[in-house]
C-alpha cells in the first residue's frame, strides 16, 4: 500500500529511510520515526480493529499508550509473537507483521460482530445475570464458552526466544516524562550536579513539544528548544536518559519500577542486548511530570473508525506528517481544540469545529479560527454518526440556553477530533499512596499531599500552560536537588479551559445509536446508568459491574467521563464519587521482562551432594527435596523402580546398604552455654548427656507443635554437632537465633551452619561393622565400646571423620561425617570395600520405607504443623526433669490434651497387596451419608519388600485406643478395609539397632 | 518494596529481611506459672494497630541480626530502628 495521506514535508519522520511492513498479511509502508499507528494512517488505514463486546469497528483512537482500540499482535518472527499492543505505541521497523485482533473470518467481515446486533442483551452485568442458573452448567458450558469467546490477542504458542534484563540503579533524582516539565525539572536537578535518570516511554524525548511547530521557548522554536536541553542533559556525566522506559509502577520508598524496550525499534538487533530490561530504581527524590490525557466526548455512534482525539489528530499531522484525513470535524468543549483545528487548517485540510459551549464561552478561540476560514458552530452538539467502516458525517443540532436541542443536520466529513477536556496523569502519584483531590477548576482529580519524597510537575497536576509548565518542572527538579536558584522561562501561550459534558445533550428521540464512555470494553451510557439505577452507587463497584475502566488501558481517557456520569446519575458532587484506585502497572508488561533472566536453567538453583557424580554414573533416578536433587533409587539394568527399592530394601536388613545423608541440616553449637541452650530449645535434656553421645532430640514451636526433629551429639562439654531435617534446616539455624538473640542474649551461644562442610554417608544393615572395621583408624567399633547413639572421632580411609552410631533404618548403622571434598572418595572406598558383603547403594525411597518399616515419623510428613509429641506416640522424649523449654507450656493447653486428638497409627490393608493413597481419608463406615465424619488420614504408605505386604501409617482420631479395630480409607475408586495396628511394622522391640 | 536500614549493614531492600511480627512481647519467664488464658493471649493475640507498630525484623540474607523497627502500618513509613533489647523509643520507660 502507498502513503497518499503523507505530507511532502514536514514533522519528524525520515522520509529518506523506508520500511516495509505487513498488515493482515498486505504491505504496509512507513518512514524511520512512525509509529504503527502513523504508518496505518498514512496508508489510509482506519478501520484497524474490532472491539471487544460488540465487534464493531474500530480505528486508531490516540497517538499514545492511552490507545483503546488499536490493539494489534506483533510478529517480529521467529515465535516473537507478542498480542494486544497498542498501534500508537509500537515503532514502525522492517519487517515487522502486524495483524488485528478479535474477529473471525476477517477484520472486514466478522462473524462476532453479530453480539452488536444482540447489544441488548449485553447489558451492564450480563455475565453475572445471565449465566447463574443452573449451577452445574457453570463449569460444563458457560465458562468454557465464555473463555472461548473472551480476549483479544492470542498469547504465543512457543517459548520466548529473547532475553530479558534486570537492573538495580540508585539515583538522587529520578524523573518520570520529558515532557516540558519534566526536561526542566532534569535540568535543574543536574544543574545541582545531582546524579538524574530521566524516563520517557516514548522513543523521542519531549512529550507535547514534539507536535508543537509555532510555540516558541525563551525566543527558540519548541524543537530547537528541545534539542537544545537534550544535548546539554546528555553532556551531563551525571544524568541517564531513558527515552522508551515506562515508569510501570510506584511502590514503597521511592522504589520505582520502570520498563526499557531496548530492541523492539531495531529491524536487526545485537543479540547480545536483551529485548527488554527491568529497571528497579531506588531515588531520594522523584518529579512525576507524566503529563495528561485528552478526553472524548459522548455521543451516539462516538466509536466509528476516523473518530480519535483532537490533539491526536494534530499530533498526526505535526510530528508524523500524516494527513489523517480531507474534511475534519472537531468536536470540543475546550480551547486546545482549536489549536489543533488551526494546525489542521494550515496543512490544507478542510475543518469545522462544532464546539458544545455556548457562543459566549468560546468567543475568543472561535473568532481566531474563523478568520483562518474555518467555520465554527458554537453551542452545537452531536446526535450521532454516519458512516460504514469509517466516519462519513455527524448529525449535529444547535443547542438554545435553555438546554432545547434544535433541527438537526449532517455535517459531512472523513475525520473526527473529539475533546472533552484533560485529565492529569496522576497514575504513579495515587500509587505512591498520595492522596487526589477533585478540583473543580480543571475538572479532575489531581495530586494533593505527597506521602513519598516526591513532587507533580506540569500538566501532571494539571497546569496546562507551557510557561507555567516549564516553571513547575524547574521548581521541582531544584528542590528536589537542594538547588536554590530559580529560573524563568518565556513561553508562547497555550489554548487552555474547558467545560465538561459527561455526555453531549441528545433530542430525546430514540435511535439505536450507543454512545460509548469506554471504548475498550464497549461499555455506555446506558450501562452505567443502569448500573446505577440498579443500586450500585459506589464507583468502585460500578466499574466491576460495568467492567468500565478494567480494560487493558485501564480507562485512561474514558474514566473521568464515566465518573461524571455516576455523579450526574446519583445527583451527587464529584468530589464525593472519588476515583477509582490506580493499580499498577501504568501501561501492560509482558511477564518476561518481570522474569528476567530468572527461567529455564537459572529459575531455581540446584543444590547437589558430594556423591551426586557417582549417582549420576551409576544410574540412578533423582527427586527434588526443596533445592536438593536426591537419588531416589539406584535401579540395575531392566529394573523399574518397584523392583529397584524392594531390592534396596532387602538388602539393608539382609546385608548392608549404603546411603547419602549429607542433605540433612548440620549446625555446630558452641559456647560454655551450650547445653544449657539445647536444654531450653529441645523436649529432650541435654546436660547431662556425656561428651560421645548422641540423643534423638525433638524441637517444638512455642504453641507445642512439633517444628523438627534430629541427632543431637555432644562433641565436648561446650560443643554439640546438631542435625536437622533436610527441609528444615534454614528454618531451625533461624529459630535458635531468634530465641538466642531476642530471649536469651545472656547465653554465650555460637550457632554455625556446616551442613555444606559435611559429606555424610549412612551405613546400615546387619554387615556394617565388619565393612567398616578395615577403613577406621582410631575407633574401637566393638558392640561395647561404641554403642547405639554415641559418636567418636577418628578418620576413615585416613580422612578425618565423626563418626554416629545412629539408624534411620533400625539395622545396626553408622553415620560417616566426613569433608565434603572427601564425600565421594570415601563413598568409594566404602563400597569397594563393601562389594564382598553385598554392600548395596540405596536412595531416598528406600529410606522412606525402611523407616516406616520401623514406624519412625518425618517431620512434615506424619507432622503438619499442628501434631504434638505424644500425637506421634514420642511424649517419652520430653524431659520430666525440665519445667519448661520452648513449646513446653502450650502442651498442657486444654486443645492439645483433649483426648480425641489424632494420634499416629500402623494400618495394614485386608488385600496385603493393595497399597493405599497418602493423604486418604480414613472413615469407620463407608455406608455412613455423606457428609462422612473423617476419623483422619493416611500420612506415609509403601509397599514393604520386609513385610511382603502393603504398610501405613496414619493418624486417627483416639487412633491409640482402636488397634485392632477394622476402619475403611478412601480409594480412587471407593473404600479399602484397613486394620489398625501397632505402628512398628519390623522388630518390635528394637534390638537390631544394637547389634 | 521498603527499603531498611539494619543497624549493622546499613540501607538495604526489603527484600533481604524477614519481618518476625510485633516486637516487645516477652516470654514469660515461668510458663509454669502462667494460666491459660494469658498463655493464649502471649502465643497468639496482637495489636495489629493502623499506625505506628514495633515490629521485630531479622536482617536473613545479611548478617542475620534482629533488630526493632518502629513503622507506621498505613503508611509504610519508617519511624525509627533500635536494637533488640532497648525499649520502645517513641513511648517513655515505665
Ligand atoms: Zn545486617
Amino acid at each position: 500500500m502507498v502513503q497518499t495521506y503523507r505530507l511532502v514535508r514536514g514533522g519528524r519522520i525520515d522520509r529518506s529511510k523506508p520500511i516495509a511492513m505487513r498488515f493482515n498479511g498486505k504491505e504496509l509502508d512507513a518512514f524511520a520515526g512512525d509509529t504503527v499507528a502513523s504508518a496505518l494512517l498514512a496508508n489510509g488505514i482506519h478501520f484497524a480493529a474490532r472491539s471487544f463486546k460488540f465487534h464493531r469497528p474500530r480505528g486508531v483512537f490516540s497517538h499514545g499508550s492511552e490507545e483503546p482500540n488499536a490493539l494489534l499482535s506483533v510478529d517480529r518472527g521467529g515465535g516473537r509473537i507478542d498480542p494486544n499492543n497498542s498501534a500508537s505505541a509500537i515503532e514502525a521497523v522492517d519487517g515487522l507483521s502486524l495483524r488485528s485482533q478479535n474477529h473471525w473470518p476477517s477484520l472486514q467481515f466478522d462473524v462476532g460482530a453479530v453480539n452488536g446486533a444482540l447489544s441488548p442483551l449485553f447489558v451492564a452485568g450480563f455475565y453475572y445475570k445471565t449465566f447463574m442458573w443452573p449451577r452445574s452448567f457453570w463449569d460444563r458450558i458457560y465458562e468454557p464458552a465464555i473463555r472461548a469467546a473472551a480476549g483479544l490477542g492470542r498469547a504465543p504458542a512457543t517459548p520466548d526466544p529473547d532475553r530479558y534484563q534486570h537492573t538495580h540503579a540508585h539515583c538522587d533524582v529520578l524523573v518520570v516524562g520529558a515532557g516540558p516539565a519534566g526536561l526542566a525539572a532534569a535540568l535543574a536537578a543536574s544543574e545541582a550536579g545531582k546524579r538524574v535518570i530521566l524516563a520517557d516511554e516514548q522513543a523521542e524525548m519531549g512529550g507535547a513539544l514534539l507536535h508543537e511547530l509555532t510555540s516558541t521557548i525563551d525566543g527558540k522554536s519548541a524543537w530547537a528548544w528541545l534539542e537544545d536541553t537534550l544535548a546539554r542533559l546528555a553532556s551531563r556525566g551525571t544524568v541517564t536518559l531513558l527515552p522508551r522506559t515506562t515508569a510501570f509502577g510506584y511502590y514503597n520508598h521511592n522504589h520505582v519500577g520502570l520498563v526499557q524496550r531496548v530492541t523492539d525499534h531495531l529491524a536487526d538487533p545485537h543479540p547480545d542486548l536483551p529485548r527488554e530490561r527491568l529497571w528497579q530504581v531506588r531515588a531520594r527524590e522523584v518529579v512525576l511530570a507524566t503529563g495528561s490525557h485528552e478526553r472524548p466526548l459522548v455521543f451516539a455512534g462516538n466509536d466509528r473508525p476516523g473518530i480519535m482525539l483532537a490533539e491526536s489528530l494534530r499530533v498526526f499531522v505535526n510530528r508524523y506528517g500524516v494527513v489523517p484525513g480531507q474534511r475534519a470535524l472537531i468536536v470540543t468543549s475546550g480551547a486546545s481544540a482549536y489549536t489543533a483545528a488551526a494546525d489542521l487548517k494550515a496543512v490544507g485540510i478542510d475543518v469545522a469545529v462544532v464546539d458544545a459551549r455556548p457562543h459566549n464561552d468560546c468567543a475568543v478561540e472561535a473568532a481566531a479560527l474563523r478568520a483562518a476560514g474555518c467555520e465554527v458552530l458554537a453551542g452545537h452538539t452531536v446526535l450521532g454518526s454516519r458512516g460504514r467502516g469509517r466516519v462519513s458525517g455527524l448529525i449535529v443540532a444547535p443547542v438554545d440556553d435553555s438546554g432545547k436541542v434544535g433541527a438537526r443536520r449532517i455535517l459531512p466529513c472523513d475525520c473526527v477530533g473529539l475533546s472533552g477536556g484533560w485529565t492529569p496523569a496522576v497514575h504513579l502519584f495515587s500509587q505512591s499512596r498520595g492522596k487526589l483531590g477533585y478540583d473543580a477548576a480543571i475538572d479532575a482529580f489531581a495530586p494533593g499531599t505527597s506521602v513519598q519524597a516526591e513532587r507533580s510537575a506540569g500538566a501532571a497536576r494539571g497546569t496546562y500552560q507551557l510557561t507555567a509548565c516549564l516553571g513547575e518542572g524547574w521548581n521541582a527538579g531544584a528542590a528536589a536537588a537542594g538547588l536554590a536558584r530559580g529560573r524563568r522561562f518565556t513561553a508562547s501561550a497555550s489554548r487552555t479551559g474547558f467545560r465538561p459534558f459527561r455526555q453531549l445533550p441528545t433530542d430525546g428521540a430514540k435511535g439505536r445509536g450507543r454512545a460509548f464512555v469506554d471504548l475498550q470494553n464497549d461499555v455506555t451510557v446506558k450501562d452505567i446508568e443502569l448500573a446505577v439505577r440498579e443500586g450500585f452507587e459506589s464507583i468502585e463497584h460500578v466499574k466491576r459491574y460495568t467492567t468500565t475502566g478494567m480494560a487493558t488501558d485501564q480507562g485512561k481517557t474514558s474514566n473521568m467521563n464515566a465518573l461524571g456520569l455516576v455523579a450526574e446519575t446519583l445527583g451527587k458532587p464529584m468530589a464525593e464519587i472519588g476515583t477509582t484506585t490506580f493499580r499498577l502497572p501504568y501501561t501492560p508488561v509482558t511477564f518476561a521482562a518481570l522474569a528476567g533472566p530468572n527461567r529455564g536453567r537459572l529459575f531455581d538453583p540446584s543444590r547437589t551432594t558430594p556423591t551426586h557424580d557417582w549417582a549420576v554414573a551409576a544410574g540412578a533416578s533423582f527427586e527434588d527435596v526443596g533445592l536438593w536433587k536426591r537419588a531416589r533409587c539406584f535401579p540395575l539394568q531392566g529394573e523399574d523402580m518397584d523392583a529397584a527399592v524392594a531390592r534396596e530394601c532387602r538388602a539393608v536388613r539382609t546385608r548392608a546398604g549404603i546411603f547419602d545423608a549429607s542433605t540433612l541440616g548440620k549446625i555446630e553449637v558452641v559456647g560454655p552455654d551450650a547445653a544449657e541452650f539445647l536444654n531450653r530449645l529441645y523436649t529432650n535434656a541435654f546436660t547431662r548427656l556425656e561428651p560421645g553421645r548422641c540423643r534423638y532430640g525433638l524441637m517444638l514451636k512455642e504453641d507445642g507443635y512439633i517444628l523438627d526433629d534430629g541427632v543431637v551429639a555432644r562433641l565436648a562439654r561446650d560443643r554439640f554437632h546438631v542435625t536437622t531435617t533436610t527441609g528444615g534446616a534454614a528454618r531451625v539455624l533461624q529459630h535458635m537465633e531468634d530465641y538466642l538473640q531476642t530471649e536469651w542474649p545472656n547465653l554465650q551461644v555460637y550457632l554455625t551452619s556446616i551442613t555444606e562442610q559435611y559429606a555424610v554417608i549412612a551405613l546400615q544393615g546387619p554387615k556394617a561393622r565388619e565393612i567398616l572395621t578395615l577403613l577406621v583408624d582410631g575407633i574401637d567399633l566393638g558392640r561395647e565400646a561404641f554403642p547405639h547413639m554415641s559418636l567418636r572421632i577418628g578418620s576413615v580411609c585416613g580422612v578425618p571423620c565423626r563418626l554416629f552410631r545412629v539408624s534411620f533404618t533400625g539395622e545396626l548403622g553408622y553415620e560417616l561425617n566426613v569433608p565434603s571434598d572427601y564425600g565421594q572418595p570415601v563413598w568409594e572406598a566404602v563400597i569397594e570395600r563393601g562389594q564382598a558383603f553385598g554392600i548395596t547403594p540405596y536412595g531416598t525411597e528406600s529410606m522412606h520405607v525402611l523407616r516406616a518399616e520401623k514406624g519412625f515419623i518425618v517431620v512434615g510428613q506424619e507432622t503438619d504443623g499442628t501434631v504434638t509429641p505424644d500425637d506421634v506416640g514420642l511424649a517419652g522424649l520430653i524431659a520430666g526433669s525440665k519445667t519448661d523449654f520452648v513449646g513446653c507450656r502450650s502442651l498442657a493447653r486444654p486443645d492439645l490434651v483433649s483426648p480425641g486428638r489424632r494420634q499416629l497409627v500402623g494400618l495394614m490393608t485386608e488385600d496385603a497387596q493393595g497399597v493405599l493413597e497418602e493423604g486418604a481419608q480414613i472413615v469407620a463406615d463407608p455406608a455412613e451419608p455423606i457428609p462422612m465424619r473423617m476419623l483422619g488420614h493416611v500420612t506415609s504408605s509403601y509397599w514393604s519388600p520386609n513385610c511382603g505386604r502393603s504398610i501405613a501409617l496414619a493418624l486417627i482420631a483416639a487412633g491409640r485406643s482402636l488397634i485392632g479395630r477394622r476402619l475403611y480409607a478412601t480409594t480412587p475408586t471407593g473404600f479399602a478395609e484397613v486394620r489398625v495396628c501397632n505402628p512398628i511394622f519390623v522388630d518390635r522391640k528394637g534390638e537390631r539397632v544394637h547389634a | 518494596m521498603l527499603l531498611i536500614t539494619c543497624p549493622y549493614c546499613g540501607a538495604r531492600p526489603e527484600s533481604e529481611f524477614r519481618c518476625g511480627g510485633e516486637a516487645h512481647i516477652a516470654r514469660p519467664p515461668q510458663p509454669g506459672n502462667v494460666d491459660d488464658t494469658a498463655w493464649a493471649d502471649y502465643l497468639f493475640y496482637r495489636t495489629n494497630p493502623k499506625g505506628v507498630h514495633a515490629e521485630r525484623w531479622l536482617h536473613a540474607h545479611g548478617c542475620q541480626r534482629w533488630f526493632n523497627m518502629l513503622r507506621d502500618t498505613a503508611s509504610d513509613q519508617v519511624i525509627g530502628i533500635y536494637a533488640m533489647g532497648k525499649s520502645r523509643p517513641d513511648r517513655p520507660k515505665t
